[in-house]
Protein backbone atom coordinates (compact mmCIF):
# COMPACT_ATOMS: atom_id res chain seq x y z
CA UNK A 1 0.00 0.00 0.00
CA UNK A 2 0.97 3.59 -0.51
CA UNK A 3 0.70 6.29 2.10
CA UNK A 4 1.68 9.94 2.34
CA UNK A 5 3.60 11.03 5.41
CA UNK A 6 3.98 14.48 6.96
CA UNK A 7 6.24 15.64 9.78
CA UNK A 8 5.91 18.89 11.70
CA UNK A 9 7.82 21.16 14.07
CA UNK A 10 10.72 19.48 15.93
CA UNK A 11 10.24 16.23 14.01
CA UNK A 12 10.40 17.95 10.63
CA UNK A 13 13.52 19.84 11.65
CA UNK A 14 15.39 16.91 13.17
CA UNK A 15 14.42 14.30 10.57
CA UNK A 16 15.01 16.81 7.77
CA UNK A 17 11.80 15.64 6.12
CA UNK A 18 8.55 17.52 5.79
CA UNK A 19 6.76 14.98 3.62
CA UNK A 20 7.37 11.69 1.82
CA UNK A 21 5.49 9.00 -0.09
CA UNK A 22 5.99 5.54 1.31
CA UNK A 23 5.28 2.13 -0.20
CA UNK A 24 4.70 -0.59 2.39
CA UNK A 25 3.69 -4.26 2.45
CA UNK A 26 -0.07 -4.72 2.57
CA UNK A 27 -0.10 -6.21 6.09
CA UNK A 28 -2.23 -4.65 8.78
CA UNK A 29 -0.38 -1.49 9.68
CA UNK A 30 -0.94 0.46 12.87
CA UNK A 31 0.60 3.77 13.90
CA UNK A 32 2.84 1.92 16.35
CA UNK A 33 4.03 -0.48 13.63
CA UNK A 34 4.72 2.39 11.25
CA UNK A 35 6.74 4.17 13.94
CA UNK A 36 8.86 1.05 14.49
CA UNK A 37 9.41 0.68 10.72
CA UNK A 38 10.56 4.31 10.47
CA UNK A 39 12.68 4.02 13.64
CA UNK A 40 14.77 1.35 11.86
CA UNK A 41 16.15 4.09 9.61
CA UNK A 42 18.42 4.68 12.58
CA UNK A 43 19.65 7.37 14.90
CA UNK A 44 17.40 10.42 14.97
CA UNK A 45 14.48 8.41 13.57
CA UNK A 46 14.50 6.11 16.58
CA UNK A 47 15.01 9.01 18.98
CA UNK A 48 12.20 11.07 17.47
CA UNK A 49 9.57 8.34 16.96
CA UNK A 50 10.27 5.67 19.60
CA UNK A 51 12.25 7.67 22.17
CA UNK A 52 11.32 9.63 25.27
CA UNK A 53 9.71 12.52 23.42
CA UNK A 54 5.96 12.50 23.12
CA UNK A 55 4.79 12.09 19.55
CA UNK A 56 1.23 12.58 18.40
CA UNK A 57 -0.16 11.10 15.21
CA UNK A 58 -2.97 11.92 12.81
CA UNK A 59 -4.57 9.87 10.05
CA UNK A 60 -6.39 11.90 7.40
CA UNK A 61 -6.37 14.98 9.68
CA UNK A 62 -7.84 13.17 12.72
CA UNK A 63 -5.81 12.74 15.92
CA UNK A 64 -5.32 9.02 16.60
CA UNK A 65 -3.51 6.78 19.08
CA UNK A 66 -0.88 4.07 18.51
CA UNK A 67 -3.48 1.36 17.84
CA UNK A 68 -5.11 3.17 14.90
CA UNK A 69 -5.04 1.23 11.62
CA UNK A 70 -3.58 2.82 8.48
CA UNK A 71 -5.13 2.07 5.08
CA UNK A 72 -3.96 2.42 1.49
CA UNK A 73 -3.97 6.05 0.37
CA UNK A 74 -4.07 7.49 3.90
CA UNK A 75 -2.33 10.71 4.88
CA UNK A 76 -0.40 10.11 8.10
CA UNK A 77 1.28 12.84 10.16
CA UNK A 78 3.65 12.79 13.13
CA UNK A 79 4.20 15.82 15.34
CA UNK A 80 4.97 16.90 18.92
CA UNK A 81 2.20 17.86 21.39
CA UNK A 82 0.64 21.09 20.15
CA UNK A 83 1.51 24.53 21.55
CA UNK A 84 -0.76 27.04 19.82
CA UNK A 85 -2.94 29.80 21.22
CA UNK B 1 -19.08 30.08 11.92
CA UNK B 2 -15.69 31.18 10.64
CA UNK B 3 -12.20 29.75 10.95
CA UNK B 4 -9.11 31.45 9.54
CA UNK B 5 -5.39 30.70 9.74
CA UNK B 6 -3.38 33.63 8.42
CA UNK B 7 -0.08 35.47 8.60
CA UNK B 8 -1.78 38.88 8.59
CA UNK B 9 -2.85 40.71 11.74
CA UNK B 10 -6.54 41.05 12.65
CA UNK B 11 -8.79 43.86 13.87
CA UNK B 12 -11.11 42.75 16.65
CA UNK B 13 -13.54 45.64 16.01
CA UNK B 14 -13.97 44.72 12.36
CA UNK B 15 -14.45 41.05 13.22
CA UNK B 16 -17.06 41.74 15.93
CA UNK B 17 -19.02 44.04 13.61
CA UNK B 18 -19.02 41.40 10.91
CA UNK B 19 -20.31 38.75 13.30
CA UNK B 20 -23.07 41.05 14.58
CA UNK B 21 -24.14 42.22 11.14
CA UNK B 22 -27.83 41.89 10.33
CA UNK B 23 -28.67 40.16 13.60
CA UNK B 24 -30.74 41.81 16.29
CA UNK B 25 -31.16 38.78 18.53
CA UNK B 26 -27.57 38.87 19.84
CA UNK B 27 -27.43 39.91 23.48
CA UNK B 28 -23.81 39.09 24.26
CA UNK B 29 -20.44 39.16 22.53
CA UNK B 30 -17.46 37.61 24.31
CA UNK B 31 -13.98 37.77 22.82
CA UNK B 32 -10.48 36.61 23.69
CA UNK B 33 -7.24 37.90 22.19
CA UNK B 34 -3.95 36.10 22.83
CA UNK B 35 -0.73 38.12 22.60
CA UNK B 36 2.99 37.32 22.34
CA UNK B 37 4.63 38.04 25.71
CA UNK B 38 8.18 39.36 25.87
CA UNK B 39 9.00 37.11 28.82
CA UNK B 40 8.58 33.31 28.97
CA UNK B 41 10.02 31.06 31.70
CA UNK B 42 12.35 33.88 32.76
CA UNK B 43 13.82 34.52 29.32
CA UNK B 44 13.34 37.57 27.12
CA UNK B 45 11.58 36.46 23.96
CA UNK B 46 12.72 38.29 20.87
CA UNK B 47 10.58 36.46 18.33
CA UNK B 48 8.00 33.70 17.98
CA UNK B 49 7.46 31.53 14.90
CA UNK B 50 4.26 29.57 14.51
CA UNK B 51 3.88 26.51 12.32
CA UNK B 52 0.65 24.66 11.52
CA UNK B 53 -0.68 21.66 9.58
CA UNK B 54 -2.62 23.13 6.64
CA UNK B 55 -5.92 21.33 6.28
CA UNK B 56 -5.95 19.60 9.65
CA UNK B 57 -5.62 22.83 11.63
CA UNK B 58 -8.67 24.40 9.97
CA UNK B 59 -10.70 21.18 10.43
CA UNK B 60 -9.72 20.96 14.06
CA UNK B 61 -10.71 24.60 14.74
CA UNK B 62 -14.07 24.03 12.99
CA UNK B 63 -14.60 20.90 15.13
CA UNK B 64 -13.91 22.93 18.29
CA UNK B 65 -16.62 25.45 17.30
CA UNK B 66 -19.03 22.58 16.56
CA UNK B 67 -18.40 21.11 20.01
CA UNK B 68 -19.02 24.48 21.64
CA UNK B 69 -22.24 24.84 19.64
CA UNK B 70 -23.47 21.47 20.82
CA UNK B 71 -22.78 22.31 24.48
CA UNK B 72 -23.92 25.92 24.75
CA UNK B 73 -26.65 28.02 23.30
CA UNK B 74 -24.48 30.21 21.09
CA UNK B 75 -25.34 31.89 17.82
CA UNK B 76 -22.07 32.26 16.04
CA UNK B 77 -18.34 31.90 16.64
CA UNK B 78 -15.11 32.89 14.97
CA UNK B 79 -11.52 31.75 15.42
CA UNK B 80 -8.59 33.55 13.79
CA UNK B 81 -5.09 32.18 14.43
CA UNK B 82 -1.92 33.69 13.07
CA UNK B 83 1.10 31.74 11.80
CA UNK B 84 4.56 32.79 10.69
CA UNK B 85 6.93 35.08 12.55
CA UNK B 86 5.58 37.31 15.34
CA UNK B 87 7.13 39.84 17.73
CA UNK B 88 6.37 40.53 21.42
CA UNK B 89 3.00 42.28 21.87
CA UNK B 90 1.74 41.00 18.49
CA UNK B 91 -1.72 39.43 18.45
CA UNK B 92 -1.68 35.64 17.94
CA UNK B 93 -5.21 34.37 18.36
CA UNK B 94 -8.75 35.71 18.39
CA UNK B 95 -11.91 33.92 19.54
CA UNK B 96 -15.32 35.63 19.38
CA UNK B 97 -18.62 34.11 20.47
CA UNK B 98 -22.11 35.60 20.17
CA UNK B 99 -25.19 34.46 22.07
CA UNK B 100 -28.46 35.72 23.49
CA UNK B 101 -27.16 35.76 27.07
CA UNK B 102 -23.66 36.22 28.49
CA UNK B 103 -23.33 32.91 30.35
CA UNK B 104 -23.23 30.77 27.23
CA UNK B 105 -20.82 33.09 25.42
CA UNK B 106 -18.39 33.28 28.38
CA UNK B 107 -18.29 29.51 28.83
CA UNK B 108 -18.06 28.70 25.12
CA UNK B 109 -15.22 31.18 24.59
CA UNK B 110 -13.14 29.73 27.43
CA UNK B 111 -13.89 26.17 26.32
CA UNK B 112 -12.78 26.96 22.77
CA UNK B 113 -9.48 28.46 23.93
CA UNK B 114 -8.76 25.51 26.24
CA UNK B 115 -9.42 23.05 23.41
CA UNK B 116 -7.47 25.09 20.87
CA UNK B 117 -4.39 25.07 23.11
CA UNK B 118 -4.40 21.28 23.42
CA UNK B 119 -6.01 19.95 20.21
CA UNK B 120 -5.32 22.29 17.29
CA UNK B 121 -2.08 21.53 15.43
CA UNK B 122 0.03 24.65 15.98
CA UNK B 123 3.63 24.69 17.19
CA UNK B 124 5.57 27.63 18.60
CA UNK B 125 9.27 28.20 18.21
CA UNK B 126 10.73 30.84 20.48
CA UNK B 127 13.85 32.90 19.92
CA UNK B 128 15.76 34.38 22.87
CA UNK B 129 19.34 35.32 23.70
CA UNK B 130 20.28 31.60 23.83
CA UNK B 131 18.97 30.95 20.33
CA UNK B 132 15.86 29.22 19.03
CA UNK B 133 13.92 26.41 20.68
CA UNK B 134 10.55 24.69 20.32
CA UNK B 135 8.11 25.57 23.08
CA UNK B 136 7.16 22.53 25.21
CA UNK B 137 3.50 21.65 25.78
CA UNK B 138 2.33 22.43 29.32
CA UNK B 139 0.42 19.94 31.46
CA UNK B 140 -1.52 22.90 32.92
CA UNK B 141 -3.11 23.30 29.48
CA UNK B 142 -4.27 19.66 29.54
CA UNK B 143 -5.71 20.22 33.01
CA UNK B 144 -7.55 23.32 31.77
CA UNK B 145 -9.07 21.30 28.93
CA UNK B 146 -9.93 18.29 31.08
CA UNK B 147 -12.14 20.28 33.45
CA UNK B 148 -14.63 20.55 30.57
CA UNK B 149 -14.98 16.79 30.21
CA UNK B 150 -18.52 15.63 30.81
CA UNK B 151 -18.96 13.04 33.56
CA UNK B 152 -20.81 10.06 32.09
Amino acid sequence: MKIKLFYFARLKETLKYSTEDLELPDDALTILKLKSVLAKRGDVWGQMLMGKLKVRAAINHELVDDKAVINDGDEVAFFPPVTGG
Amino acid sequence: MTVRVQTADFDIGVEINQLRQARKDIGAVVSFVGLVRDLNDGDIVSQLTLEHYPGMTEKSLAAIIQQAKSRWNIMDALIVHRVGTLQPSDQIVLVIVTSAHRGDAFSACEFMMDYLKTEAPFWKKEANSAGEHWVEAKSADDTARDRWSIEE
